[in-house]
């Protein structure tokens, strides 16, 4: 399995790196949400990968902290998720400003040389 | 029960319960948010008033040893978010505290009606910086940092300009993405130390075994990455120059602390770790901010914009307190604190003074107000009729007389200060640093270092002598296409009390300079701060 999940993250990662450095504000916009995902994955993976494991520590008796995965990560995860939203939604909105200010989807507002 | 206990969090609640409650008043009612906000920006220098002179060991009975901790809904600190008030965030909050007022004031004279939410953003903005200095815990601060840069994105499109929406959109990417470095550094030091707390961080950093000191090591080379992108370290820092000239210089103004929570960062985890962990401290640091300083120096020469040269200033007091972590840190902190009051309160005054200067120059400045851009916000948060885009000069408060020669004597005295001249706060602060230079030279660190170190502080002010003169004869001596502006009270006191409170610094010097020399001593010797984290934390677990 972490063979699979290192994979993805790796794709995710690249394809979000190579989008970030494309010219036209969308596909920036795009490589930072993969890139996003990447990071909340890897974010994730940073309490180990466990299957079959629930987060929720119940009963009284059991003290085995081996038998449960790491709750931390994923609550470090979903104030991630949130503000990667939240940021996200931000510059699309910047995105469309600068559309409408500017005539062009370009970053710099003005297209480069031809 | 003990109300001292609970001052640590006051910086934060007050801003946020402030903009909280500005959001209801609609936006026409402009007197009860002004209210709000003067009575937060005096709530928050009335509270880091306080903690500065609890943490000065004045009443060592509430505090001992001068650390303050709060423990957030009462978990114990190594779970728990724990807040940490020791002097250097004492003296940060006291920092912020103080440049977040006359901001206040200059920006009612036009600023805050060039869009809508100024006032609560403002208001998140400093809950932000105050969080930051406060929290120790890394994800805390993460999310502090998160609300800085929230806030700032739209404080930064405030008053929309086709150039600031450009700036903004290049903002946004450059942070998002170190937003993202600064999360897989906070995940690498959890997988590798199985904790967040930055005490913790430190206490257990020894014992690292195995694969995980690589893990631990490459997680905070990462957070210094992000940490270096918001301080503007070389070669993160190409975005800051473009983002301050287009900023709105009010805002200019208090971002110019914004950027001083990486610098602050940098030290905090860099003192907790030994100063040894690279590149959050030593030779890469070092060099790293060397190579700023000479950035932010060809770009002090190259500007022709006084808010562009404002910004590289910026970036040069950046670069200067990054290598005085990077150089044999222990002679240097306190000095670089003393530089740093200094160069954060003059950036300041620097930034609002070139708000009056734009406007001597071009009267139709107001392309910036264009009722072109003024519908996009206005209509798109559906607040009802904007405000008379450019309301008359004479609504809001008394004329000042002699406009010209307040702004000549304030463009000089900003000119002393950015660069470190005699009799200002920035002189005694280059002089401590050169000071504390040969003091860690003749204590082994290595001469070429220290002459480097030397050279570009020396030139540093040369070169801000230089293109400010040659801005200040273009601007004043120039006869051809001058307009003297109307200048009112409240745009030019702040910039006079950002100049005065210098003085003030220059002449408690000996004060400030014990101050900021506990506060050194205190990063030199983070167990202190470790103990405090932890054993606080157990005595008051139940």
């Amino acid at each position: 399995m972490e063979i699979v999940y290192a994979l993805v993250l790796g794709i995710l990662t690249a394809s979000g790196t190579w989008l970030l450095l494309r010219p036209r504000t969308f596909q920036v916009l795009l490589g930072l949400s993969l890139l996003s995902y990447a990071v909340n994955l890897f974010i994730f993976a940073a309490g180990g990968l466990v299957i079959d494991a629930p987060p929720i520590i119940t009963g009284v008796g059991t003290s085995d902290p081996g038998r449960f995965a790491d709750p931390l990560p994923q609550s470090l995860v979903l104030t991630a998720i949130v503000i990667g939203f939240a940021t996200t939604a931000l510059s699309l909105v910047v995105l469309l400003a600068l559309r409408g200010l500017t005539g062009t989807d370009h970053v710099d507002g003005q297209e480069g040389e031809p | 029960m003990n109300l001292w206990q609970h001052l640590p969090v006051l910086p934060i609640l007050i801003p946020l319960a402030a903009a909280a409650t500005m959001l209801l008043f609609a936006e026409p009612q402009r007197t009860p948010r002004l209210a709000l906000a003067f009575a937060s920006g005096l709530g928050q220098l009335a509270a880091a008033a306080t903690l500065l002179y609890l943490t000065s060991d004045a009443v060592p009975q509430i505090w001992a040893q001068g650390i303050g901790t709060y423990t957030i809904g009462g978990w114990r600190a190594p779970f728990g978010i724990v807040l940490v008030v020791d002097c250097l965030s004492a003296l940060m909050l006291a920092l912020n505290a103080l440049l977040a007022l006359p901001v206040l004031v200059y920006s009612i004279a036009r600023s805050d009606r060039l869009g809508v939410y100024y006032h609560p953003l403002l208001q998140f903005l400093l809950m932000g910086v105050n969080g930051a200095f406060l929290t120790g815990d890394v994800f805390n601060l993460f999310v502090f940092f998160e609300i800085v840069l929230a806030a700032s994105y739209a404080l930064l499109l405030h008053g929309a300009a086709a150039q600031r929406v450009k700036a903004a959109l290049h903002f946004i990417v450059v942070n998002l993405s170190a937003s993202f470095a600064f999360l897989l550094g906070i995940a690498m030091l959890y997988s590798a130390l199985g904790t967040l707390n930055m005490a913790d961080i430190a206490a257990r950093w020894p014992e690292l075994q195995g694969g995980n000191v690589g893990i631990a090591h490459a997680g905070a080379a990462i957070l210094a990455i992000a940490f270096l992108v918001k301080a503007a370290g070389w070669p993160l820092n190409f975005w800051l120059p473009a983002t301050y000239t287009a900023a709105h210089p009010a805002v200019a103004a208090i971002f110019s602390i914004a950027t001083k929570i990486g610098v602050y960062a940098t030290l905090r985890l860099s003192s907790l770790l030994g100063y040894s962990v690279t590149p959050l401290g030593g030779i890469w640091l070092f060099y790293g901010a060397i190579a700023t300083m000479a950035f932010a120096i060809l770009g002090i020469l190259a500007s022709r914009q006084l808010q562009r040269v404002a910004a590289f200033n910026v970036i040069l007091s950046s670069g200067t307190m990054l290598a005085a972590i990077g150089l044999g840190p222990r002679p240097m902190i306190g000095p670089a604190l003393f530089y740093l009051l200094g160069s954060v309160l003059a950036s300041g005054a620097l930034f609002m003074l070139t708000g009056m200067t734009e406007r001597m120059r071009i009267m139709a400045l107001e392309t910036a107000y264009s009722p072109a851009a003024q519908p996009v916000t206005y209509s798109a948060f559906s607040v009802g009729e904007p405000p008379e885009p450019h309301a008359p000069d004479a609504e809001i408060g008394i004329a000042i007389p002699a406009a010209m020669a307040f702004l000549g004597l304030a463009f000089v005295c900003c000119t002393l200060l950015v660069t470190g001249m005699p009799p200002f706060a920035g002189f005694i602060g280059k002089l401590a640093l050169l000071s504390g230079i040969f003091t860690s030279m003749s204590a082994g660190a290595a001469a070429l270092r220290g002459w480097l170190f030397i050279g570009l502080l020396l030139m540093g002010g040369f070169a801000g002598l230089l293109a400010l003169s040659r801005i200040g004869m273009r601007l004043f001596w120039s006869v051809t296409g001058r307009v003297t502006p109307r200048l009112r009270l409240i745009e030019a006191g702040p910039v006079a009390f950002l100049i005065l409170s210098c003085v003030a610094l220059t002449a408690a010097a000996g004060h400030v300079m014990t101050y900021v020399d506990s506060a050194a001593h205190m990063l030199n010797e983070p167990r202190t701060y470790i103990r405090a984290v932890l054993t606080d934390a157990l005595e008051k677990a139940p």
